[in-house]
């Protein structure tokens, strides 16, 4: 190494910033210019001057934010450099949502790989990670505690299916983030055989709009409104909406339902117990704690950065296993789906 | 196994009671024998299991992990079992994975083992099951299953899925044991109904209406009896062919925390009666409330100094077997006559005669009601003369007629949200009345209620928690609640405990909101000492003080 990684990406309070480049990587406020992982609100923030990340994700901050999220937009593709200032950028698969990347920032022989969030997982919304080179990588650490092992999701989804046998006169309201994890859900029952209308609430509708046009047939999607005046058409339905719409006024309108939260949390029972959830089902789109180790012994890196989530952890087994970590502590990023 | 965990994975988090008999029912249906008969014993509380202490599990888990890791796990999610559950790994060399190990090969297992080699066995069996499956299996060998299921429930779920009354189930419970196969087979309709070879069963209990508003007017007093409603827990005491047990009414066995009763039941036969605590008014002492009662309730063992300072006895109603001679064809009054001879020859300290209430017109009974000569009542039993002895609650041979309830105007002061239906609803509501703290007056909490309201007032009452939250902890709203801002309420009650684990000392017993009073200010609510000197105030410990009841004894 001919320089410290730390002259290279340092974080701030507005994010992590790269002096030589001039830019910042998922900024937390507004700022010159900004390179985005994601599209996920915590990560994706409008506001800035110039945002480059995915055609996916500029399409999704357009989407959630409108056309003027920015004054300019640089598409990046996948796998190509791009010089900025005295660095070299790449963008690649992260496997997290539709569009996300880890970014590399690359300068006089050093690189730095700044993973964004990421799962190892297949998921049929989003292509999957690509292990990259680096010197030093930023993980992520949300379920960086050894508790977290998420089950198959298939049996997940077929806790969902036996409850819709078992409970036919109620209806089965799905909490799930609005971009990635609902359309994942939809995707997994659709791939699982149900072909029954999936009801959504209007905070999922353009981003649905928005993966069908992207290719990915999310099959017989209807707005959970009440047209009909009658609370039974959705007896035994899949109501799908954003976690913080079950506590709502909007919740009324389905006969007995069922709460039910798709996230890594779901894990901890007591967790589910707080938040009146009945069903947990168990899917994250983050590493559990098995693939975020699985990571760093295939990336390799001379060093672990870990931010947002639980780093004490994942920095302990790094000490373990005598790689050299440290932690970040990044502020402005939220825990999955809470 | 993995069935059994995701059924305790559901009941957990599920609230309602019929989707909670609907659950166990439906696994009941599909899980095989002896599979579903443990479960049914796990639920139930009726699996003897060799207890796995605690320090060997973390033992076994540190034998795998770094210690600072399995600290930072621990303090996350705050229980042992689960955390190992989720933090064990399979031995990387270990047994190839083999399928689904059934609840029964576990139980085997664990029931053949020897004491050395628990240690062993339990960690090969984490190794072999799977996440869930691995939870429910810690919490078996710790003896630490919490699923909120009552007994009642779980033989719900049985008389569901055999399609028979729950009060079959209740008869044979004590006569069968684990893993309940004839059971099983008879709900499958695959074996005739098991036949008991121990005679002190529980006989389920005849039970009551209320009664309600026009049901008198048709009904001649000459017909029944009337007695007092006692305020304790209604019990039945069965002593055959030298076996004595003592069941609550809904048939859990609860001799074990009753010794001075059993014991002192020298007669053969089973009496229904209450449960009491004080003195028997043969021996001329006082009932004492309820809430000295529970002093004694849900406990395993008992104390010397517990069996001194809180003596039980049973104040009898009714008399199903005499020897080993059926009375409950017998009329209630032959029946009466009978119990009457038993306990005049029974213990004077342990066992006395619910006495009758002389009346000769509804109005009579209904003032005698409104004021009865003891504290310890709570109304009115009325049963018809002719009446055989029934399980189950049928609506004409008996008839309660409680007191009217306490009320209090009370302030809300916390509001969560309910479940199922409700679950977008703020529904359960926290209340406090005024007490002086530091010379100022204050809110303190008095209890809890989630019903009461009709539809209409549970929307104005949402609204008005959504309107005036004034901060949030978790799933629980803390509402305005100031002299001059905040809501009303009525709340009737049964009576009041007193309670050293809330900050008022007392817990109301069933309270409801029975009206919205929008037309009152908070300052206008009762004071705790409206409320505690409604009930009397708390006379700890000293039971034998009151006068004895001086009501009309026949």
């Amino acid at each position: 190494m001919s320089m410290k990684p730390e002259t290279l990406l340092y974080p701030t309070p507005k994010g992590l910033f790269c002096e030589k480049g001039g830019f910042y990587i998922d900024p937390v406020q507004p700022v010159e210019r900004a390179l985005i992982t994601h599209g996920h609100a915590d990560h994706a923030r409008s506001g800035h001057a110039h945002v480059m990340a995915t055609r996916e994700t500029l399409d999704i901050m357009r989407i959630r934010y409108g056309e003027a999220f920015c004054v300019s937009t640089q598409e990046a593709t996948l796998g190509t450099r791009t010089a900025i200032g005295n660095v070299t950028v790449s963008f690649h698969p992260a496997g997290h949502v539709l569009g996300s990347a880890q970014i590399a920032v690359e300068a006089l022989g050093m690189r730095i790989v700044v993973s964004g969030d990421y799962k190892r997982r297949r998921d049929p919304t989003c292509l999957s990670f690509e292990p990259v080179p680096c010197d030093v990588f930023i993980t992520e650490a949300t379920f960086g505690l050894p508790v977290f092992h998420h089950p198959d999701d298939r049996a997940e989804i077929a806790k969902l299916l036996t409850s819709l046998r078992q409970f036919p006169e109620r209806a089965h309201l799905v909490g799930a983030y609005a971009l990635g994890k609902a359309q994942r859900i939809i995707m997994l029952l659709r791939e699982a055989g149900y072909g029954e209308p999936i009801f959504i609430h209007g905070a999922l509708a353009r981003l649905c709009d928005y993966y069908e046009s992207e290719g990915i047939a999310l099959g017989d999607l209807r707005a959970a409104t009440v047209d009909a005046k009658d609370k039974q058409s959705f007896a035994g339905a899949v109501v799908v909406g954003p976690p913080s719409a079950f506590a709502d006024k909007w919740a009324r309108r389905f006969p007995d339902p069922i709460p039910i939260f798709a996230s890594g949390w779901m894990l901890v029972r007591q967790r589910a117990k707080q938040r009146g959830v009945e069903l947990p089902m168990i899917i994250s789109d983050h590493c559990d704690w098995p693939e975020l180790i699985e990571t760093i012994n295939e990336v390799k890196p001379g060093e672990v950065w870990v931010t947002h989530g639980r780093e004490e952890a994942l920095v302990r087994w790094c000490e373990l296993q005598g790689i050299a970590a440290r932690p970040l502590h990044l502020v402005g990023y939220d825990d999955e789906g809470e | 196994m993995r069935a059994f965990a995701e059924l305790l994975d559901r009941l957990v988090l599920t609230p309602q009671r019929n989707a909670k008999i609907k659950l166990m029912a439906d696994y009941f249906r599909t899980a095989p024998d002896p599979d579903r008969g443990y479960a049914l014993a796990a639920i139930a509380g009726t699996l003897t299991l060799k207890t796995v202490k605690p320090n060997v599990l973390r033992q076994l888990v540190l034998e795998r992990m770094d210690e600072v890791l399995f600290r930072y796990s621990y303090d996350y999610v705050g229980d042992l079992a689960e955390t190992i559950s989720l933090v064990w790994e399979p031995a990387a060399t270990g047994k190839p994975a083999s399928g689904d190990l059934s609840l029964g090969t576990v139980m085997h297992q664990l029931e053949t083992a020897g004491r050395a080699n628990v240690h062993g066995l339990v960690r090969d069996l984490l190794d072999q099951l799977e996440g869930s499956s691995r939870f429910a299996f810690l919490k078996l060998v710790t003896g630490g299953l919490r699923i909120g299921v009552s007994a009642r429930l779980v033989k719900q779920a049985l008389a569901d899925m055999g399609n028979v009354d729950v009060t079959e189930i209740e008869t044979l419970w004590h006569g069968l044991s684990p893993p309940y196969v004839s059971l099983f087979q008879w709900l499958d309709g695959k074996a005739e109904k098991p036949e008991l070879d121990m005679p002190a069963v529980f006989h389920a209990v005849m039970l009551a209406t209320p009664v309600g508003d026009n049901d008198l007017a048709s009904l001649d007093p000459k017909d029944f009896a009337a007695e007092w409603k006692w305020d304790g827990i209604r019990v039945q005491l069965a002593n055959l062919a030298g076996t004595r047990r003592l069941y609550s009414r809904s048939g859990d066995d609860i001799s074990s925390a009753f010794p001075d009763i059993l014991e002192a039941a020298d007669f053969e036969g089973i009496i229904d009666g209450e449960l009491l605590v004080g003195g028997t008014m043969r021996s001329n002492q006082a009932t004492r409330t309820f809430s000295d009662l529970q002093q004694r309730l849900n406990r395993k063992t008992v104390t010397r100094k517990m069996l001194e300072e809180y003596p039980a006895f049973i104040r009898g109603y009714d008399l199903l077997f005499s020897g080993g001679r059926d009375m409950r064809p017998e009329n209630f009054l032959t029946r009466r006559d009978a119990l009457s001879a038993l306990i005049d020859k029974a213990a004077p300290s342990h066992f006395d005669l619910s006495p009758l209430v002389p009346f000769s017109s509804w109005e009579e009974l209904d003032r005698l009601r409104a004021d009865p000569p003891d504290p310890v009542i709570e109304g009115i039993m009325l049963k018809r003369l002719d009446s055989p002895y029934t399980s189950g609650r049928s609506k004409g041979p008996w008839f309660k007629w409680k007191r009217e309830p306490y009320n209090v105007d009370a302030v809300l002061m916390y509001a969560q949200r309910g479940h199922g239906k409700r679950s977008s609803y703020y529904s359960d509501f926290t209340f406090g009345l005024w007490t002086e703290s530091d010379g100022k007056d204050v809110l303190v909490p008095v209890g809890k209620a989630y019903f009461g309201f009709t539809d209409a007032e549970l929307e104005v009452l949402d609204r008005y928690v959504r309107n005036n939250t004034i901060e949030r902890f978790g799933p629980v709203r803390s509402i305005r609640a100031e002299a001059d801002h905040g809501f009303v309420v009525e709340v009737a009650f049964e009576g009041i405990n007193f309670s050293n684990r809330h900050k008022s000392g007392v817990a109301m017993r069933f309270p409801r909101i029975s009206r919205l009073r929008t037309d009152k200010l908070p300052r206008d609510a009762d004071r705790l000492v409206t409320l505690l000197a409604m009930i009397g105030q708390p006379d700890a410990n000293s039971g034998g003080t009151r006068e004895p009841m001086q009501g009309p004894v026949v």
